[in-house]
Order: structure tokens, then C-alpha cells, then sequence
């Protein structure tokens, strides 16, 4: 019952209709592979470019992600990953002097056109970062503040999806006793998680994750990977990571970006048994990057 | 020979690093060396409380009421003005201005700072004394108020500088965070970054209330000296420091109210100095909180 006044109140599917597009296809890549997990994709992207003032950090990319799958985007320091995936949510307009050219369709609709409102997207594609960023109050609160700023103001409401998104991030258990202490005086792991509860309290769709365990150690690591395998059931997931093992391990499937192009994509086990680019072999073998 | 020279550079510095302390234990050493006698004649629960300040009367009267309650109307008023404007001028800053904004903003604040006290005390005498004595028919146009308002801009400059550092301080990935669960611009300065600056903010104000109440030359000029317990804002009032400056030429070396005058410094000082302790630890707060030191 209160779930489903919760959904009215997020609203989830606040798009305008003339935004809607065709029906997206089969997930074709560059190389004119068919790498097909669902129906349809839930993310496509389609011809985009980005610019840091005249400088280009994408070119011409062209990928989709298929809906409660984890995708891995791998590729060296500075070859657009993270720049791509800030797209997704529109995180990008937060740094000034950026342009783009391209759309990004998530179920047929483009979330680049300004008719979209980025709040609204950003409630539906979260994003994990690749710092641990928990806000300077209380556990209980770190969570409760996606639902407060889109205007949940039942206690009850919040105080259940707060219990709610904690058990999901499998954090419940160790810190239901502590949710009035301030977050920062969590590990860097818990710290991690309580940002992906914070995340799935505004029941997003999507879930970037930006590096999530680039701070952090083996240990707490595996628990995220083991998190993100539990969350691709319910949600698509996008992971930017500079280690190829953590692609391999929790990753469907894997795009291959180098200086701003998409050099390859597919199914992750392909990818790393048989690479069809030499540059992919070469950057999944180690000999650069 | 190489080692002898290390050393020496060492205690050169030790040295001149040591001054500061050796200045501040000075200045308090006088001041309570010279201050203390007037206790002797003056209980400092008189001293303190007392209503009336006659100090070169036969017999002379040191109650200093009159003289801390005017500090802090002053002090109080000038708060009144220069947190909606430091405050304000800081979160337009940090926010909203562009960088071609920015770029002008910021040294305009700065030099506000640098202007000499005397400069805004003669502004204070010649323009916004008549100016308010016309508007609100005062017989007196040096009053609380003139003052207030002088010293409110005067500490501007401060809140403003400070309170701008504390929101710069605050991590980009906090803005982050919140834009990333749907939050608006608004939403994520209100319940984000000023509580995750709000002590930064609030030592910020503390500095500019020591500013303040530590100003001396426009007080002088524009505060009007009457030595009576305010009842007003629109009353002339003599605040602890105007009364120092102005009587300390005429007071004999040792006799009472020079002791007593010591006395209110003696007082003034430990004001400024609990200001700047709290100032201090809660900025050390907000380092902690943002994570800062660690």
C-alpha cells in the first residue's frame, strides 16, 4: 500500500511523450556484432560526442545496455569512461564549458534533450562514485535524503524505505544499531554501501557505479562485487573500472574505450577469450594501460 | 661547521617563531599588573555591575555597566547588518556568481577590509550621522545606531571572506551526491552544503563580531560618548574602547582610573579571546566533520 503511493510520489515516468522514439532495436555495436541479453536495450546511446571546452573526450559513440544486466566499461586513465557514464544521469552539467552532440535513449526516450528535467532522470539513473561521498550526518539521514528532496514527507514512508534500501545494500545487519551515528565514522566499505543505499532509496532504474572500489580494500571490495550481482536482478547496471579482473567477475558485458572511441564491445567472456580488436587484447593482456 | 650552522638556523627560528607567545604573555602580564590595583578600591562585582562611570569626579565612581552594555548594542547591531550581508554576499559568491563575477566581487570585499578605520568613522561623522539625525529626527546623530551600521560594514569584509572560504571548503562530491538522487540546486545548498559548512559559517560570524567589538577609532568618532546605560538604539553610548582612547591622555600614570582603564582592557581582551577560542575549536569541528584532517 505504501509502496505503491511512494511510486506515485517519486514519479517514475514523468516523460514527456513526444520525446518517445522508435522502438530501439537489437543491441548492435560498432563492430556489427549482435551481443543480444533481452528484448530491448534499456540505454542506448547513439552517435555521441562530448567536448571539454574545444577539446573532444568522446567520439562518435555508439553503445547499448541491456536491461538487469551489469555492463563493465574498461579502458585506461583518460579514455572517456567516466566522462561517458556521467552522461547517463546528466552529471556532467554540473562541470561548466562542456558540450555534446549525440542522444542517449533509456526506454526510447532522450535523456539528453532538454525537454527532459535532469532531476527527474537523476531519480531514475543513480550513481555510486567512485570516492565513498556520504554526507556529514547521521546514517539514518544519508539515506533518508533522496526521499526528503523529492518530497516524501511521511516519517513512516521514509523511515521504510530508509530499512528497506540498508537491507538491499547489505548493510542492515552491521549498522541497524548505529543509525543515529554520523556516517563518517563508518569504514570506507560501509561508507561505499550506504552510498548505494542512499542510491536505491529514490528507487532508481539504472545504477552507475563510477569506480566504486577504487578506494578501497580487497575485502570490502568482493562485498560490493557480491552486492552488484544481487542488485543486476532488479536493476541495469553500468560500471566503470580500471581493474579488468573486476570486469570479468561481475560484468555481463564489456566495452573496451581508448582515447575517447569505443574500440569494442560483447559479451564479457568473449571479450576476454577472444578479443577481435588488437588493441583490446593488448589492453586486456596488459601490454598498456 | 655545517651542523653549527643547522643549529643556529634552528633556535634563529625557534626564536622567531616563539615571539607571537612571548608578546601575547607580555601584554597580558601588563595588562593584569596594571589593571589588578584598581581592585583594591573597587570591588569587581561594582566594577562589573556598577551604573555609573565617574571616573575624574571627587569621589569618583568606576562602574563599567554602562560602558560593556554599549559594546554590546554595538556589537549586537553591527551583527544585525554584517551577517545578511557577509553571509549573503558569501553564498552569492560561492553560487551563483560566474567566474567574470567572481573575478571582480572577491577584490572589491578584500579592499572594503583594507579601508583605514578612521576613513569609515569620518564617513560615519559627516554623512550617515546627519543623514539618520534627519530621517528619524534625533537631537543627536552619533548614536548606537551611526554605529551599528558602520561597524556592521566594517565586519562584512570578514564574514564575508571566512563564511566564502567554509562553503569553498565543503567537498565538490557532497554537490555531487545530492544532484545524483534528484536534489535541485536549492535543495542541495539549504540541506548540504551550508549545514556542512555551518560551523565554518558561524566562526565566520564569531570573527566578525571580535571585529566588531575590538574597533576603536569609529567607535570614537561616531558613537557620541555619553557614559549612561543605553536605553535606545538611538542613544549616544560610549563603548569600552571609545572610553579607553579617550581617557587614557588624561589619566595620571597609576592613579585609579588609570588602573580602572587597564581594567576594561583587561575585560575586552578576555572578550576578543573567548571569541577567537570558540571561533577556533568550532572550526576545528568543521575540519573534522568534512573529513578534513584526516
Amino acid at each position: 500500500m505504501h509502496n505503491i503511493d511512494y511510486e506515485k510520489q517519486m514519479g517514475t515516468e514523468n516523460f514527456h511523450p513526444s520525446l518517445v522514439k522508435g522502438p530501439v532495436g537489437v543491441n548492435m555495436n560498432s563492430m556489427g556484432e549482435a551481443d543480444v541479453f533481452g528484448p530491448e536495450a534499456k540505454i542506448s546511446a547513439r552517435n555521441v560526442n562530448f567536448y571539454y571546452g574545444t577539446k573532444r573526450a568522446l567520439n562518435n559513440i555508439s553503445i547499448s545496455f541491456s536491461p538487469r544486466r551489469v555492463t563493465a566499461i574498461i579502458g585506461p586513465s583518460g579514455c572517456g569512461k567516466s566522462t561517458f557514464i556521467r552522461l547517463i544521469n546528466r552529471m556532467h552539467e554540473l562541470v561548466p564549458g562542456t558540450h555534446f552532440e549525440g542522444e542517449i535513449l533509456i526506454d526510447g526516450l532522450d535523456i539528453l534533450s532538454p525537454a527532459c528535467d535532469a532531476a527527474e532522470l537523476r531519480k531514475r539513473v543513480g550513481m555510486v562514485f567512485q570516492k565513498p561521498n556520504p554526507f556529514p550526518k547521521s546514517v539514518f539521514e544519508n539515506v533518508a535524503y533522496g526521499p526528503e528532496v523529492n518530497g516524501v514527507t511521511d516519517r513512516n514512508l521514509i523511515e521504510e524505505k530508509v530499512v528497506d534500501s540498508l537491507k538491499k545494500a547489505a548493510l542492515w545487519d552491521e549498522i541497524k544499531d548505529r543509525l543515529k551515528d554520523s556516517a563518517l565514522g563508518l569504514s570506507g566499505g560501509q561508507q561505499q554501501r550506504l552510498c548505494i543505499a542512499r542510491c536505491l532509496a529514490v528507487s532508481p532504474e539504472v545504477i552507475l557505479f563510477d569506480e566504486p572500489c577504487a578506494s578501497l580494500d580487497p575485502i570490502s571490495t568482493a562485498r560490493i562485487e557480491e552486492l552488484i550481482l544481487k542488485l543486476k536482478k532488479d536493476y541495469t547496471i553500468v560500471i566503470v573500472t580500471h581493474n579488468m579482473q573486476q570486469a570479468a567477475r561481475v560484468s555481463d558485458q564489456t566495452a573496451f574505450f581508448l582515447m575517447g572511441d569505443l574500440i569494442e564491445t560483447g559479451r564479457t567472456d568473449r571479450i576476454f577469450k577472444a578479443p577481435r580488436d588488437k588493441r583490446t587484447e593488448d589492453y586486456i593482456t596488459g601490454r598498456f594501460g | 661547521m655545517n651542523k653549527k650552522k643547522e643549529r643556529i638556523i634552528k633556535y634563529l627560528f625557534t626564536m622567531l617563531a616563539f615571539a607571537s607567545l612571548a608578546f601575547l604573555v607580555g601584554i597580558v602580564l601588563v595588562l593584569f599588573k596594571e589593571a589588578l590595583p584598581i581592585f583594591t578600591k573597587v570591588s569587581p562585582k561594582d566594577f562589573l555591575l556598577g551604573q555609573s562611570w565617574y571616573p575624574t569626579a571627587e569621589p569618583a565612581e568606576f562602574g563599567i555597566l554602562p560602558l560593556i552594555l554599549a559594546s554590546l548594542l554595538v556589537t549586537l547591531g553591527a551583527l544585525v547588518i554584517c551577517v545578511p550581508l557577509g553571509v549573503g554576499s558569501a553564498l552569492y559568491l560561492h553560487e551563483l556568481a560566474g567566474p567574470r563575477q567572481r573575478a571582480v566581487l572577491k577584490p572589491v570585499i578584500e579592499i572594503l577590509a583594507s579601508v583605514p578605520s578612521i576613513v569609515y568613522g569620518f564617513f560615519g561623522m559627516a554623512i550617515l550621522a546627519p543623514m539618520l539625525q534627519n530621517s528619524f529626527n534625533l537631537p543627536i546623530g552619533l548614536c548606537a545606531l551611526t554605529t551599528s551600521i558602520i561597524l556592521g560594514v566594517m565586519a562584512t569584509p570578514t564574514v564575508a571572506s571566512i563564511a566564502e572560504d567554509a562553503l569553498s571548503y565543503v567537498p565538490r562530491s557532497f554537490r555531487e551526491a545530492s544532484f545524483a538522487v534528484g536534489a535541485d540546486r536549492w535543495q542541495t545548498l539549504t540541506k548540504v552544503i551550508i549545514p556542512a559548512a555551518g560551523s565554518g559559517i558561524s566562526t565566520a560570524i564569531i570573527l566578525g563580531m571580535s571585529r566588531a567589538i575590538g574597533e576603536t577609532m569609529t567607535v570614537l568618532m561616531v558613537a557620541g560618548g555619553s557614559a549612561v546605560i543605553p536605553s535606545s538604539i538611538f542613544d549616544p553610548v560610549r563603548p569600552m574602547t571609545a572610553a579607553i582612547a579617550a581617557e587614557m591622555g588624561e589619566a595620571s600614570v597609576g592613579s585609579d582610573h588609570y588602573n580602572a582603564l587597564f581594567a576594561i582592557a583587561l575585560i575586552l581582551f578576555l572578550i576578543t579571546f573567548v571569541f577567537n577560542i570558540a571561533a577556533e575549536l568550532i572550526s576545528r569541528r568543521f575540519r573534522l566533520k568534512l573529513g578534513l584532517s584526516r
